[in-house]
């Protein structure tokens, strides 16, 4: 997996991400792709393009439990989201609908905005080819590695008719 | 099946017994399906049984969509699955309206419990959970459940649909972290302070994936409403779950509710601690945590002055009747600065009918507060008090996030109910003591 990155910062929580006031109208990913990161950065669904990543800061995600966030992002063409460290919630949602949530360490240092980064989620390692730098990334445990390969729970469960952890 | 039984007691009383194993460990461990009998050390992944599987307004509606794509008819057990309207009820949008209707139309097509009008987390303290429950639900502020000895998380939608379907969800037990308030409260001070001056020393990412368990002198004499503002916010810390063991106050609270205790577990006594936080609350003073983050916390009297649009006593952090008590006691005779709006929304129905009965309704309405039927509200920026660009407001509720209560260009303060009051007496942040002596 390779693409261009977004940098963010620290402690983006998920009112950030999506508003409630659009989670509360819609459920169609389309929809709150629009908004994604609106607070943020009100053009970003116009700018981010089909494949590029997400490099964060500590704590992504932290805040309200919505799935909605991991589902904006995803919906919105983003294919991983990089960080130092994720809230809890955030992670388990983003794996449960298929978005890669990667944990590496130092990676904010290491990447500016624009920069382009490989991921290989079987050797653990996140590359950035701008400087050449290489970073070990943490593994997921097993089950999550493969419900993440099936492209979520649902996918997962259609796929093998039991959950990943059963 | 007798002997089954007698394998659990057994199992029961060797975890419930044991002083090496912290309350999480001890619950998981008696909650464990993936291999029934081990016990359950921090750090491992598990697989647990599920006691209570709820989702409200803003999670079911995904949730109910997703055991649809899962292709599962029906939910494991009708009977422990509840679901809540309350986030944006009444209905302020065809669009909302429409996603009551799936819920409901769900509700009555499985045969499980649903209740309209009650914040969720404060409807499950008055009528569901008990000491020694798994509770999971699709709202991260389940860890207000903690307040009543259960250990309880939020997840997702995706996540909740599949313990519906399933009745069972992997965890990883968390490293626990000790927070020990110990003395007296001294006046103006609340639970808020106490959890509001802890976030802002160990950070809002200070006890990710942990447990914290609330203990010492000074919790034992909250009650449970006070409790249930500690475990609330343990959270916006990004734990897990906030626990306090049950001991006789929660037995009182049970007992007039015609509950009791299911399994009654007590961290052990060797049990090893991530971290152990221990603060005198004699030298705490009434916080506030600033815009935009919970934990960039301020004694009140630092950023006092600060002036105010809008003050809102709401949320399942703090909405339940002690809070209206101590509004009662700061507002009579008083009134509200002109130009505030001092927006009231009761937690749940019950603390509606108290707050009624007790006749702080008149002394509220007498001051000029605007009372709405018990929502989330406000506290979500979905309805009944929404925040414009440049307005400030200061909030009972939990968090301060950049557009949590409206516009990205709106400021929230967290405070406690005395100081969200004091400030709507003042129309600027105001330290509430001087309205408490
Ligand atoms: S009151 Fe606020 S924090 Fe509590 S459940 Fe409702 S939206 Fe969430």
């Amino acid at each position: 997996m390779k693409g261009r990155v977004w940098k963010l910062s620290d402690n983006i929580d998920t009112d950030v991400i999506i508003p409630y006031k659009y989670k509360a109208r819609s459920i169609d990913p389309k929809e709150l792709a629009e908004h994604c990161l609106e607070g943020i950065d009100p053009e970003f669904s116009r700018k981010v393009q089909k494949g590029d990543l997400i490099v964060a800061g500590r704590n992504f995600g932290c805040g309200s439990s919505r799935d909605q966030a991991p589902i904006a992002i995803k919906a919105s063409g983003i294919s991983a989201v990089i960080a130092e460290s994720f809230a809890r919630i955030f992670y388990r949602n983003a794996i449960n609908i298929g978005l890669p949530a990667i944990v590496c360490k130092g990676i904010s240092k290491e990447t500016n905005e624009g920069d382009i980064i490989e991921i290989d989620l079987g050797e653990g390692t996140v590359k950035n080819i701008m400087t050449g730098k290489s970073l070990k990334a943490d593994k997921h445990p097993e089950f999550l590695e493969k419900m993440l390969e099936a492209g979520g729970l649902v996918e997962y469960y259609k796929k093998f008719g039991k959950f990943p952890w059963e | 099946m007798q002997r089954t039984s007698l394998i659990d007691k057994e199992l029961q009383d060797k975890v419930l017994s044991d002083q090496g194993l912290t309350f999480s460990e001890k619950i998981l461990s008696l909650k464990r399906s993936d291999e029934p009998g081990k016990i359950a050390l921090a750090s491992e992944i598990m697989v647990a049984k599920v006691d209570l599987a709820m989702a409200h307004d803003g999670t079911a509606p995904l949730a109910i969509k997703v055991l649809g794509e899962l292709g599962i008819k029906r939910v494991w057990d009708s009977s422990k699955v509840i679901l809540h309207i309350d986030h944006t009820y009444p209905a302020s949008s065809e669009h909302i309206a429409n996603f009551h209707s799936i819920m409901r139309k769900f509700a009555k097509d499985q045969g499980c419990y649903i209740q309209e009008g009650n914040i969720c987390h404060q409807y499950m303290l008055e009528h569901f959970v008990v000491p020694g429950m798994l509770v999971i639900g699709a709202d991260s502020h389940t860890t207000t459940q903690g307040s009543l000895g259960a250990f309880a998380t939020g997840v997702g939608s995706t996540e909740i649909a599949a313990v519906w379907a399933s009745g069972k969800i992997w965890l990883k037990v968390p490293d626990s972290v000790k927070v020990v308030f110990d003395g007296r409260l001294p006046l103006g001070v609340y639970a808020k302070d106490l959890i509001l001056f802890t976030i802002g020393k160990i950070s809002s990412e200070g006890a990710n994936y942990k447990a914290i368990e609330f203990t010492g002198s000074t919790v034992k004499d909250l009650s449970i409403d006070s409790r249930a503002t500690l475990c609330n916010m343990s959270i916006e810390a990004g734990a897990k779950t906030g626990i306090v063991e049950a001991d006789s106050v929660t037995k009182e609270y049970l007992t007039s509710l015609g509950r009791e205790v299911l399994v009654d577990v007590h961290g052990g006594k060797e049990a090893i601690y991530d971290k152990v936080v221990e603060e005198d609350v004699e030298h705490m003073e009434p916080y506030v945590a600033l815009p935009h983050s919970v934990d960039n916390v301020k004694a009140v009297r630092e950023v006092e002055g600060i002036p105010i649009d809008q003050a809102f006593l709401g949320s399942c952090t703090n909405a339940r009747l002690e809070d209206f008590l101590i509004a009662m006691k700061m507002l009579k005779g008083r009134k509200i600065k002109k130009g505030v709006r001092f927006i009231v929304t009761p937690a749940s129905k019950s603390v509606y009918e108290e707050v009624l009965k007790k006749g702080i309704m008149d002394v509220l309405l007498e001051a000029g507060a605007l009372i709405t039927a018990p929502t989330c509200g406000a506290c979500v920026g979905t309805h009944c008090g929404v925040l414009g660009a440049g307005e400030v407001c200061i909030s009972s509720s939990n968090r301060n996030f950049i557009g949590r209560m409206g516009s990205s260009e709106s400021k929230v303060y967290l405070a406690s109910p005395a100081t969200v009051v004091a400030s709507a007496i003042e129309g600027v942040i105001a330290d509430p003591r001087d309205y408490l002596r």
